[in-house]
């Protein structure tokens, strides 16, 4: 019963993720198996030396998401989660309307906010703005200068930024209904026991229901650096446009053609991997723990 | 209570607020797609609609053969959706009701393969799947490898998607009583008959809210096809949108049709049991 689930979810999850760090020690195009060559840590090397801007910029970007969706996107949708909790009129139509994005995949997210946001002619920004004339229009999509610049060639491009607003969009919603969940499971008597004490709503949240809530709030790191980490199908759709690579954009870019390097496609996915792995595992002794006392 | 009232308001014109922002991409869309380009290319989108014409879908539909991508997308979510749950079903049978030693190493190997993103697997995983060879099969099978088939595509959403239903249906079926596995022994009855006549049926909630959910992101799909499926015709519905792209490159007012007439179903679905999709995610985050 066990047995061919098992196999299935092994031999195409877990085994891929264990070759992915044997290829990224060797140079392969991807033709004949014999022409696999082991290099040992040479594709990392060159990662770091040669291919050293398009790693940083991607990780960089990353990062960026991560932030976002973790300073913006996250308290919002636990602030519209709290809000939500205390059962106004109209609860379940707020809920409803906030949590329609996540319904949507991010590739089609992408489309829209493309079309209806973005479009430099009819756009609602540049419709905002008075610039949809030819000639003054603003490319959102296309402008790949920084808005915030960080350190020597790196920074935060117009165009991420612009890819990075419906990443936000979409995840408040998610974190919105992941956190009504566990507002829900809250005992009564908790708050109850703050209001006799005396302490203010901020307070009670912050003091009381905030860390009892300890195991939604790692389910909630975890999820929102996942997403960070895997974004991908937004900006593939959108044609990924210069300044907008992420990690999993390079992965993936050496897979066909004639250029490809498996290897090197490899050593980012190892990257990736380990930086998954990281939380993964933080998640995993979080919640089997619990489950054991 | 003036200050409860006072406080009840401005919540409510705050979720209003973020309500009608949250909103508006979304009214953009399905505006804009009623328009013609003629006419939101002078007005803008944000203008008052003075025609309204269903051209844009069908423009949308035929060139970009949304035809063909439903056949294709169907012919993927349905048998996926199907296995997934029937497969994680009986781990979490396995798992969640009988102690045996490697319990929890198995659940934990399920739940955190579901959390790897599918890039750290994709090169290795290509390789195998242009190297294994399958037999033709009208549709399912045109390629003569698993790489570019509608099966090697359905194999990869069950493995990887087995991950989370294992990890929900298990703990779901944790809460059911213990006393169901002895009264089973008691009457003799088979391990099988114990899943299939008295465990899966009382797991049928989280089975119903799974499968919504399921259905939603198998369907969202855009990485997995666009690396493993070789011909564009045989890409399914949301991956097929790459290709528009091109496609529709100046005529925003397409854009919003074909993305339209791509988020029907989820949305759907969604209005129609949007408390099981609510409880599917809640269900896999509240409890571990």
């Amino acid at each position: 019963m066990v047995g061919i689930p098992t196999v299935l979810h092994v031999g195409l999850v877990w085994i891929p993720a264990v070759l992915t760090f044997y290829l990224s020690l060797n140079r392969w195009n991807g033709f004949r198996l014999s022409q696999i060559q082991w290099v040992g840590f040479r594709n990392y090397n060159q990662l770091f030396t040669v291919f050293e801007k398009d790693l940083y910029e991607a990780l960089l970007n990353n990062l960026w998401v991560l932030l976002a969706l973790f300073f913006i996107a996250t308290p919002l949708g636990i602030f519209v989660a709290y809000l939500l909790d205390k059962e106004l009129k109209g609860t379940a139509v707020y809920q409803s309307l906030m949590y329609f994005p996540v319904v949507l995949s991010l590739a089609v997210v992408g489309f829209i906010w493309k079309a209806v946001i973005y479009s430099p002619r009819q756009g609602l920004f540049n419709t905002v703005l008075g610039r949809t004339e030819e000639g003054n229009q603003i490319d959102w999509l296309g402008d790949s200068s920084f808005v915030i610049p960080f350190i020597g060639d790196y920074g935060l491009s117009r165009n991420f930024l612009a890819i990075i607003l419906p990443m936000i969009w979409r995840h408040v919603g998610y974190i919105m209904v992941l956190y009504l969940a566990g507002l829900k499971s809250v005992d009564p008597a908790l708050r109850e026991a703050a209001a006799i004490d005396g302490a203010s709503e901020w307070q009670t949240f912050r003091r009381v229901i905030f860390p009892s809530l300890k195991p939604v709030n790692v389910v909630i790191v975890v999820i929102t650096v996942i997403e960070a980490l895997r974004v991908f199908d937004i900006i593939d759709v959108l044609n990924n446009p210069i300044g907008t690579d992420v990690l999993s954009l390079l992965v993936t870019e050496s897979i066909v053609g004639e250029s490809s390097n498996i290897g090197r496609g490899s050593a980012y996915g190892v990257i990736l991997l380990l930086l998954c792995l990281v939380f993964v595992i933080w998640y995993l002794r979080s919640s089997f723990r619990e489950e054991d006392s | 209570m003036l200050t409860t009232d006072r406080n009840r308001t401005l919540t409510h014109v705050f979720l209003i607020a973020m309500v009608v922002i949250w909103m508006i991409p979304l009214v953009g869309m399905v505006v804009s797609a009623f328009r013609p380009f003629a006419e939101t290319a002078t007005d803008g989108f944000f203008s008052w609609p003075n025609t309204l014409t269903l051209d844009n879908f069908r423009d949308a539909y035929e060139r970009g053969n949304m035809g063909r991508h439903w056949i294709v997308t169907f012919a993927i979510v349905i048998p996926s959706v199907v296995i997934v749950l029937f497969l994680s079903s009986m781990v979490a049978f396995a798992v969640s009701r009988y102690s045996w030693r490697f319990n929890i190493a198995l659940l934990m190997l399920f739940t955190a393969g579901n959390l790897l993103p599918p890039q750290t697997i994709i090169q290795p995983l290509f390789q195998i799947y242009n190297r294994v060879p399958l037999p033709e099969f009208p549709l399912y099978s045109t390629s003569g490898e698993l790489r570019g088939s509608l099966i090697g595509l359905i194999l990869i959403h069950v493995a990887f998607q087995s991950g989370f239903c294992t990890f929900v249906l298990s703990n779901y079926m944790k809460t059911l009583p213990k006393e169901l596995n002895e009264a089973a022994v008691v009457d003799g009855a088979s391990l099988w008959r114990l899943y299939w006549q008295i465990i899966l049926p009382l797991t049928r909630p989280a089975l119903a809210a799974l499968a919504t959910l399921q259905f939603a992101w198998i369907y969202n799909d855009y990485f997995w096809a666009v690396v493993l499926i070789q011909q564009g015709d045989d890409l399914p519905i949301t991956s097929s949108l790459g290709q528009l792209a091109g496609e529709f490159f100046t005529d925003d007012n397409l854009v919003s049709a074909g993305s339209l007439i791509v988020v029907m179903p989820t949305v759907l679905i969604y209005l129609a049991l949007r408390k099981q999709f609510i409880a599917g995610l809640s269900v896999g985050a509240s409890k571990g």
